[in-house]
């Protein structure tokens, strides 16, 4: 980084950068964010309006009133330059996509996906799609078990043949970093043929 | 986290900000990352506690998302703080990392494939 002007110096601090992790309610992303994270998961608030948005956005919303979204998230620092975030996108909530800045700039995603419920994670995917936000999609076993196969799964969310699918434990800290080694992997390759 | 008392939180944050909602610049994204001026300027006018207790937190250089979450306050108004200190030259900020999607940093993305593979 060449000279900037002074409030933008901070040469001591790391780069950061960020992935996200996507994906239906109860699907088990605190869960991951937590197994790979250095600090337990913080959680952060923020108060968003509805202004703005389309009306077709606001079915099934009762009354246009103000909302919170809640972000739990947490760090991998990956050398004393460089710090990775994993911000945990709330399930619960259908409007976290109006935090602008949280997609903004990420690396990329991890969609995660409960086999008992695949249609959960489908707006998830959705918006990564939409935005060319590149994703891999980890299917949590829940129990550690994995009853279909990755292709059976890819089918039934009907994921593009390049985006991976792979079968994973939120609650294991081996089977998360795997998952974020397969979308940096992802990255990679599609870098490489550009 | 929070939960009980959500009726009543919306309302006072704010009022550390003087009313404020919207900041005065864009630098402070959720992973910026913000460290305090040391030693701290001589200055005119004295910090309220909320921007003293920033400057403690970010002594080390800290992520904008860490210290709302560390503050227990929404990040648009930890935003509207950071811009006050930035302003009076007691703070400084880092941009995260660029990430494009036309020119992609392959060294970046190796150095965070090797940072995973050693966890």
């Amino acid at each position: 980084m060449a000279g900037s002007d002074s409030t933008t110096d901070a040469s001591s601090a790391p780069d950061t950068v960020k992935i996200l992790v996507a994906g239906g309610f109860g699907v088990g992303k605190t869960t991951m964010v937590g197994s790979v994270s250095e600090i337990a998961p913080l959680r952060t608030e923020e108060p968003l309006t509805m202004a703005g948005l389309d009306v077709d956005d606001l079915d099934g919303i009762e009354e246009k009133r103000a909302t919170t979204v809640a972000l739990d998230f947490g760090r991998i620092t990956i050398s004393r330059e460089l710090v990775l975030y994993l911000f945990g996108t709330p399930g619960q909530q259908r409007f976290w996509f109006m935090w602008n800045d949280l997609a903004l700039g990420a690396l990329g995603a991890v969609v995660l996906v409960d086999v008992r419920r695949p249609e959960s994670s489908f707006a998830a995917i959705d918006f990564f799609e939409r935005r060319d936000i590149p994703f891999v999609v980890g299917v949590n076993g829940f129990y550690g078990e994995h009853p279909y196969p990755p292709e059976d799964i890819r089918d039934a969310l009907a994921v593009p043949e390049h985006v991976q699918v792979l079968l994973c434990d939120a609650r294991d800290r081996e089977s998360c970093r795997d998952v974020l080694i397969a979308l940096i992997d992802q990255l990679i390759a599609s870098a490489v043929q550009a | 986290m929070g939960g009980g008392d959500s009726a009543g939180r919306l309302v006072r944050p704010f009022t550390l900000t003087g009313g404020r909602t919207r900041p005065s610049r864009a630098d402070f994204t959720l992973i910026a990352t913000v460290t305090a001026v040391d030693p701290q300027p001589v200055a005119a006018v004295r910090c309220q506690p909320e921007h003293t207790r920033i400057l403690r937190l970010c002594a080390e250089p800290v992520a904008v998302a860490e210290l709302a979450a560390r503050l227990d306050l929404p990040v648009s108004v930890v935003v509207i703080l950071l811009c006050d200190l930035l302003e009076a030259g007691r703070i400084t900020v880092r941009p995260p990392r660029l990430v494009s999607r036309t020119t992609p940093d392959l060294d970046l993305l190796q150095k965070v494939r090797d940072g995973l593979g050693r966890l």
